[in-house]
């Protein structure tokens, strides 16, 4: 590191002070959950696991420009072969079951990612509805290993480390949520950065071009999908342990299509607009569905419909792009 | 000295229509030859079957005494064969620098690690340097793309393509569209490229042709009807007939 | 012998259904390149309302059906002029937002208004009954189904091919600036076909509804066997269109003959492995 420039030193510090910022934040954010709702943490838990699903997402949406409507297959792989390792093959450890789950979800996101990969444009959209209705109906036909419909039980996970039993209230579950998506956020950050996050972003904005670079864009965004399946897959795995049931709920087509809403209400191909998206979401979701339940969908559409119109960049980015407009006016 | 590029009797129709037709050129080391041709000469179908994005009906086309008609463009890319394009195909939102160390991380075989920052590998920030330097792209270096003017997204093409270290550069009409004020720079890049580089320029612009080339082929209705020297081209009878035939059918058109 | 007959009449009448509700997406897809994924959502807006007229109101099935059509246009112009005008040539991505947003919308509103159970529309006494045609005798509904898909085949083809609307909507497919140059009115040419691709959606919906149930989640359900379609037959191409139709409904409902259990699977499966085959469509010009 001796040859460092002064880009260099400018620009290294400035984006690891970002981070440290970043993870404040969401450290913040966490704690002021846990003391304002200490009688609701299981759904602050189910934001955090939907959350690390709305970032799986964010990387082949986000950064590589792939549309997906069949992404909770990633998820749902994660937490059935966590559930499953629970359930059947006694592996109860909570970490080892995250561990089961990333691996579930990266060979979810393996065998979708080829296939949804091998169409462009409408073909793409149709396989990756298709995926995610057939990973649906596999996990209710066998029955034997998931519970079908009626939902896979029987899981209990150990203490963690031997220590913090999962209680009633969900605070083990929810402190373990919260260093899960600590680590993914940090994890993704450098990806995001590294040479592998620069030529996603150059797939995003032209294919072509990278390929004339001798880049192999099938093959980057192949690596990208195992990648988004393993992140999806502590979600999915997180949810199992939180929860303590898998339901095919997990795996279907509505859980995909939340999940690119939260993406784009919160802003396309930035962590934290991501992180944000899924916050506000759920959030909503929950003050709407709890007043009236029948109009839930319709709110979605509509707010779907309205981030579309008004906020194509969704709020991170208009916040962003507001913020700059304000920095320009005062340089 | 062996040729490091060659095309031996490419043909492709489409239908019926014969758009290369046994077309064969052969390039050593070093070599600057420009390919010009009226429109509808079948450059642009050329460009794709040498680049791959075409398979040929028959024919070979040769980088470096080895046979790549079978290779798809990437693997090409890889072996050494690179282009520029027509029109400017960059990432809109990333940084000139971003795209070199992304040219150079993907041939030194970096470009898939998912750790580390290239800002931190000195020897991917030297080479962007010296390129940015030779090519006078430094002031925009680490400006978006979509920010800087249309002469310097020409230039950062020429530099995205050296950052590939290629044996054989294609460069598909590398002034096109930059302002009259700007070609100079465009010149003195071109100028400036290696000189063990075979580089083999599609162009228009006769002026950039004759300051540029020392070996002109012309391409009329897909076939080559002159392979010699700048001297000799507007000599060429066929050369004039195609040229101002076309030039005379155009204005009676017109 | 007799089951293959009636499995293969049920997969013809089956495939043409789906051929009247899709071939609407396939020409507005062609046509003004939106990535529609709320069509079905009018078909179901159609079966909902000749459901209503028919059973609630006791009209008739011909006049139910006529209000149904006229009504899904009236429900869908305005979204036309106000949504979709919108995002015409806009991202894929915005394009699916839009449009999902418009079908959970719908289904949200059908499941306040009519409820989340199945709605008949009670068929005519005289295609209640079997058709003797001789040889075999076969369920009076499943042949107006492959009537109808017939007509409407017929009769799009004669109004693209030999009309001149026709020709300035296949101008406007093949190149819309230059059709505008030529002085046709793009925007009016987009909004006829819309509406007829939504009437002809809806007027699929009411007569499949016995082979596709109404239902307020009909719009997701089947969502991506009306975009299979469009993406294996080519968007804006009838012959294409007919075509995946009748393999669709050959695949759809011989699967669920032979597998009863595993249909959907099945079904999925085979979606997967055509589009896998065929990325670029059948006839090869889906883009």
């Amino acid at each position: 590191m001796t040859a460092a420039s002064d880009t260099q030193s400018a620009v290294q510090p400035a984006y690891r002070r970002r981070d440290l910022t970043g993870i404040a934040v969401i450290l913040g954010i966490a704690a002021i959950g846990y003391f304002l709702f200490p009688n609701n943490l299981a759904l602050l838990t189910r934001i955090l696991a939907i959350a690390l699903l709305v970032l799986s997402l964010d990387l082949v949406t986000g950064f590589c420009g792939v549309a997906t409507l069949g992404h909770a297959a990633l998820f749902g792989a994660g937490a059935y072969a966590a559930g499953m390792a629970a359930a059947h093959w006694g592996i109860t450890d909570p970490i080892a079951m995250v561990v089961v789950g990333a691996i579930g979800g990266a060979a979810a996101g393996l065998l979708s990612g080829v296939i949804i990969l091998r169409g462009h444009g409408l073909s793409q959209l149709v396989l990756s509805i298709a995926v995610i209705h057939l990973f649906h109906e596999a996990a209710n036909k066998a029955s034997a290993y998931t519970g079908g419909s009626d939902g896979l039980a029987g899981i209990s996970p150990d203490p963690l480390f031997g220590l913090f039993a999962f209680d009633l209230w969900g605070r083990t579950a929810y402190g373990f949520g919260v260093a899960l998506l600590v680590i993914v956020f940090v994890l993704l950050r450098i990806l995001v950065r590294s040479p592998f996050g620069m030529l996603c972003r150059g797939i995003r904005e032209d294919p072509v071009r990278v390929g004339a670079m001798g880049g192999s864009v099938r093959g980057t965004l192949v690596k990208m999908y195992v990648i988004s399946g393993a992140v999806a897959g502590v979600g999915g795995a997180l949810n199992a342990i939180s929860t303590q049931v898998v339901g095919l709920d997990s795996l279907s087509f509505t859980t995909s299509a939340e999940a690119l809403v939260m993406l784009v209400l919160g802003g396309t191909g930035s962590l934290y607009g991501a992180l944000l998206g899924t916050a506000v979401f759920m959030w909503f979701e929950d003050v709407v569905s709890a007043a009236n339940p029948f109009h839930w969908l319709t709110m979605v559409g509509a707010l779907l419909i309205a981030v579309v119109l008004f906020a194509p960049r969704g709020l991170f980015g208009t916040a962003a792009l507001l913020l700059d407009r304000l920095k320009e006016r005062r340089r | 000295m062996s040729p490091v590029f060659q095309v031996e009797r490419l043909r492709k129709s489409f239908g019926g229509l014969a758009v290369t037709q046994d077309v064969s050129i052969a390039m050593e080391p070093g070599d600057r030859v420009a390919l010009i041709g009226p429109n509808g000469a079948g450059k642009t179908t050329f460009v794709n079957l040498v680049v791959g994005h075409l398979a040929p009906d028959s024919g070979k086309v040769m980088l470096a005494g080895s046979d790549v008609t079978g290779l798809d463009p990437v693997r090409r890319v890889r072996q050494g064969l690179v282009r520029s394009f027509q029109v400017t195909r960059l990432f809109s939102d990333m940084t000139p620098q971003e795209h070199v160390a992304l040219a150079i991380l993907q041939r030194t075989g970096r470009s898939g690690r998912v750790l580390g920052h290239f800002q931190a590998m000195p020897e991917v920030m030297d080479e962007t340097r010296t390129l940015f330097e030779t090519l006078g792209l430094v002031a925009v270096a680490t400006r978006k793309v979509a920010e800087i003017a249309y002469g310097q997204q020409r230039l950062l093409e020429i530099a995205i393509a050296l950052a590939l270290k290629p044996k054989v550069l294609l460069l598909d009409e590398p002034a096109a569209g930059v302002p009259q004020s700007d070609t100079p720079r465009i010149e003195a890049a071109l100028a400036g490229l290696p000189p063990d580089l075979a580089v083999l320029m599609i162009e228009h612009d006769m002026d950039l042709v004759f300051r540029f080339a020392k070996r002109v082929i012309v391409l009329a209705a897909g076939a080559v009807i002159f392979d010699g020297s700048p001297q000799d081209v507007t000599k060429n009878a066929r050369v004039r007939e195609v040229y101002l035939g076309n030039y005379a059918n155009d204005r009676s058109a017109a | 012998m007799q089951t293959i007959f009636s499995v293969a009449v049920d997969a013809l009448a089956y495939g043409m259904v789906l051929f009247v509700i899709s071939i609407g997406l396939s020409v507005t897809m062609g046509l003004m390149r939106v990535v529609n994924l709320a069509h079905g959502a009018f078909a179901m807006i159609g079966g909902y309302i000749a459901s209503y007229a028919a059973s609630d109101l006791g009209l008739g099935y011909g006049v139910a059906m006529l209000i149904a059509v006229i009504g899904t246009i009236v429900i869908a112009v305005p979204i036309e002029r106000l949504l979709y005008r919108r995002i015409y040539g806009a991202p894929e991505l915005t394009q699916v937002l839009m449009t999902i947003g418009i079908t959970f919308c719908v289904i949200g509103i059908a499941n306040y208004v009519f409820g989340p159970t199945l709605k008949t529309i009670p068929l005519p006494d005289t295609l209640r009954g079997p058709v003797d045609l001789g040889f075999r005798s076969i369920a009076a509904h499943r042949l107006f189904a492959i009537a109808c898909g017939a007509v409407v085949a017929v009769a799009l083809w004669f109004l693209l091919e030999r009309t001149p609307f026709g020709v300035k909507v296949r101008a406007t497919v093949d190149n819309a600036a230059m059709a505008a140059s030529l002085g046709v009115r793009t925007r009016i040419i987009y909004a006829v076909s819309f509406a007829v691709a939504v009437g002809l959606a809806a007027f699929g919906g009411i007569v499949g509804a016995e082979l596709l149930p109404i239902e307020p989640y009909y719009a997701l359900r089947y969502m991506v066997t009306f975009l299979v379609v469009v993406s294996v037959g080519g968007a804006g191409s009838i012959p294409g269109a007919l075509l995946a139709c009748l393999v669709l409904g050959g695949i759809d409902t011989t699967g669920r003959y032979l597998v009863p259990e595993y249909g959907e699977f099945f079904f999925y499966l085979a979606v997967i492995a055509i589009v896998w085959i065929f990325p670029h469509g059948l006839l090869g010009r889906a883009k």
